[in-house]
């Protein structure tokens, strides 16, 4: 295993909610991040955040990580979640509470 | 770089050849897009791995070409 993806992985397994986004969660820099955040915060869970921007090395290591293209992206107990998309999705239908709910994921 | 809407469409039936494929140019300015893909070699699978297989449809293009896609996927109801 590369450095990159150790690195990661340590990150996604000793966090709970880990969210890769660009900016931090009191300053989101860009649409989808912010939308990431907002979401979490709303279901008062607490998250650790990574910013992509401060950090070349993830920023392109989360993508093959995750096999996915694109940030934010979110972990859930070590898990790919996915995008804002999907994190929308499954919160709009009751779904992601649900699923925090079962992980028993750590409070905020 | 932008990417018009029918090059994105057929991106995608190419990689999944089951695939309806819906795309709405979301502010006109051929950069913002949402693509609705339905399929019936979706059911079963997570809304991730559904994801997945439309980014690799795209080859490579999302995140560097093509800026924003909405995207929302399903198997037929």
């Amino acid at each position: 295993m590369s450095d990159v993806s150790d690195r990661i992985d340590r990150l996604v397994k000793n966090n709970d909610i880990v969210l890769f986004m660009k900016g931090t969660a009191l300053f989101p820099q860009c649409g989808f991040s912010s939308r990431a955040v907002a979401i979490l915060d709303h279901l008062g869970v607490r998250f650790e955040t990574v910013d992509v921007l401060q950090d070349a090395e993830i920023r392109q290591g989360i993508k093959d990580y995750s096999d996915w293209p694109t940030v934010p992206q979110l972990y859930v107990k070590g898990e790919f979640l996915g995008g804002s998309d999907i994190m929308m999705e499954m919160f709009e239908a009751g779904e992601l509470q649900r699923l925090l709910e079962e992980k028993q994921v750590a409070r905020a | 770089m932008a990417m018009a809407a029918d090059q994105i469409e057929s991106l995608i039936r190419e990689g999944i050849p089951d695939a309806r494929v819906e795309i709405v140019d979301l502010a006109g300015d051929g950069d913002h897009y949402e693509a609705r893909v339905v399929a019936e070699s979706f059911r079963g699978l997570p809304l991730v791995r559904q994801h997945q297989r439309v980014y690799q449809a795209l080859g490579g293009r999302m995140g560097t070409e093509l800026h924003a896609l909405k995207l929302s996927t399903a198997a037929p109801e």
